[in-house]
């Protein structure tokens, strides 16, 4: 039996500072963080001493530093959030993990809450800058130029199922998915072929099939083996091939489909064999070939379409389905896919509204032809860009769901709620609610702990190794039993 | 009863102690959100026309909208925008 999918999403931001000339993307985005400021404002460090992201999930250490910043450090670049999530610096970009959640609904809310925290900050770390300057935040993954940041998914798995049989049967699913996930990108990069629009910002900068890297030789399968939760029982699948997503259906679709097939796998479900020839070529044929139509090899000989595998795909899961009872919205995944599936072998703009690279197609397309321009020219280029900026009035994606031409999943008051309320069915619903409560004595935070520094005590650190606890069905009592942090830790000893 | 433990960092004595019961998960049910509607279909060339009058003078609108907003400097901003990598 699959185990429930416990998800969630990283996006990495992309930065720039208009008007000014001396620009530095690391101090800017730390000035971004910290300009987000919540009630609690505590000095609350990430707990590095739970990480380790040199795991190989085929079994073996890999050789590195690990990074662990300086106490000051580390506070000035972390922030836990009461919504459960972390909202960190990475390298040289914002970053928003948002808080584990239990299904796609949830997801697309989280991630939509990211996108508002992340404008409140920008608005306010502009308010910090001589009088011209204006912090500019894209979420996006690319730069156009050959530079790559990540939006990655992640999916609760069971231990039991090996590596391998996910590498096995997932690798032409992810290859393939990008008809219906990506965001869509003006021109190609990274020494890829040359194209006036592809489907996805990723495609170009994949070159293995599966390697522990995220930043050099990227792999369309990544093997970090760090589950956040108890090691013995889960895998956390780390998914870096995917585009960060402005459209609520397009991030639905993207991490429901995907985690119906990763159920498949855990229940031996996927029987079809559909292995690719060469996985690295194909993921850029299917990016580059915006009518969908190119066929890609099979290791088999034969010869498909990404829709037609994505069809294949589909009818084991229709069939795994229709011999299980699912959720509503589960089966409501199954209908989105279908419903793309269906357009995508018809006519991929009939997406208008629902899938970010034919939106962006759409628009980009309309908007030359009035204008007389060509995919080369300099507007055309920013209105890619643009599509991604996270301000209300003129991030181009908000301006067209503004006005009615995309379709929703959410409303905009249940995103406004998820900027201070955290799931309630996962352990995100704990590590949320300590920090509305506790606060002042909450002392280090990583996914799977939190740690209480109370008067001179030793510091005590609660471990969460099991992602659906502390929900608030579980917690609820034992911590409105506990008025300070002093009682939790007592009552969690009683 | 589940135990989560609790640790003093730099402490051998963990002690342990018994936190989140059992899992009574909750499914939620969500209402369900179909896809969207079509737009009626007009019978008639007339009413196509319109339609298409219609959607031609929408999509007018929003290029106008996007140009209003559209980053001035499209060519030098454009060029200016770059990123370290990432992830």
């Amino acid at each position: 039996m699959a185990i429930p999918k416990v998800m969630g999403t990283e996006i990495e931001y992309g930065i720039t500072v208009k008007n000014d000339r001396d620009f530095d993307p690391i101090s800017s985005c730390v000035l971004l963080v910290n300009a987000y400021r919540e009630d609690h404002a505590g000095r609350i460090l990430w707990d590095y001493d739970q990480e380790n992201p040199l795991a190989d999930a085929r079994g073996f250490q890999v050789d590195g530093e690990k990074y662990t910043p300086n106490q000051q450090e580390n506070i000035a670049r972390n922030k836990t959030l009461v919504n459960g999530a972390r909202y960190y610096v990475d390298h040289a970009h914002p970053e928003y993990s948002c808080p584990e959640v239990t299904n796609v609904r949830d997801l697309v809310l989280h991630e939509k809450a990211g996108e508002r925290i992340v404008e409140i900050s920008r608005r306010e770390a502009t308010a910090l800058l001589p009088k011209d300057a204006e912090v500019l935040v894209y979420k996006n993954n690319s730069d156009r130029k050959g530079n790559s940041y990540g939006s990655h998914e992640n999916y609760l798995m069971d231990r039991r199922t090996s590596f391998k049989q996910i590498v096995e049967h997932l690798m032409s699913f992810l290859v393939t998915r990008q008809v219906y996930t990506g965001a869509g990108k003006v021109g190609s990069e990274n020494r890829a072929q040359p194209c006036l629009y592809q489907l996805t910002q990723r495609a170009d900068f994949f070159e293995t099939e599966v390697a522990l890297d995220t930043m050099v030789k990227r792999p369309i399968i990544n093997t970090r083996d760090e589950p956040h939760a108890d090691r013995e029982k889960y895998r956390r699948l780390h998914v870096i091939v995917g585009d960060s997503n402005m459209s609520e259906y397009t991030i639905y679709l993207r991490n429901g489909a995907t985690a119906l097939v990763l159920s498949m796998i855990e229940d031996g479900a996927i029987r079809r064999d559909l292995a690719l020839r060469d996985p690295v070529r194909a993921i850029k044929e299917v990016s580059h070939d915006p009518s969908c139509k190119r066929e890609i090899q099979l290791e088999n000989g034969k010869k498909l379409s990404a829709v037609q595998i994505q069809r294949e795909f589909l009818e084991m899961a229709l069939q795994y389905a229709s011999s299980r009872t699912l959720d509503a919205q589960t089966r409501d995944v199954l209908d989105k896919w279908q419903h793309v599936v269906e357009c995508l072998e018809r006519d991929p703009m009939e997406l208008s509204r629902e899938i970010d690279w034919v939106i962006k197609k759409a628009m980009i397309e309309s908007f030359m032809e009035r204008k007389g321009l060509d995919w080369e020219s300099p507007q055309v280029q920013m209105l890619d860009l643009q599509f991604h900026d996270v301000r209300p009035d003129k991030g181009l994606y908000n301006l067209l769901e503004r006005q009615g031409k995309v379709a929703r999943i959410v409303t905009d008051e249940e995103i406004t709620r998820a900027i201070h309320e955290p799931p309630e069915d996962t352990r995100a619903y704990f590590r949320g609610e300590c920090l509305k409560r506790y606060a002042g004595e909450v002392f280090g935070v990583n996914w799977d702990s939190i740690s209480f520094g109370i008067g001179d005590e030793p510091i005590k650190r609660v471990l969460m190794g099991e992602p659906l606890k502390g929900s608030k069905a579980h917690v609820q009592d034992l911590l409105d039993a506990s008025p300070t942090a002093a009682d939790l830790v007592r009552n969690l000893r009683a | 009863m589940q135990r989560v433990r609790i640790r003093a960092t730099g402490d051998a004595d963990a002690a342990l102690l018994p936190i989140f019961g059992a899992a009574d998960q909750q499914q939620k049910q969500r209402p369900r959100k179909g896809g969207d509607e079509e737009e009626g279909g007009g019978e008639g060339s007339q009413k196509l026309a319109k339609k298409g009058e219609k959607l031609k003078e929408d999509m007018d609108a929003l290029v106008d909208e996007i140009d209003e907003v559209l980053e001035e400097n499209a060519e030098e901003f454009v060029k200016n925008y770059v990123q370290r990598g990432g992830e």
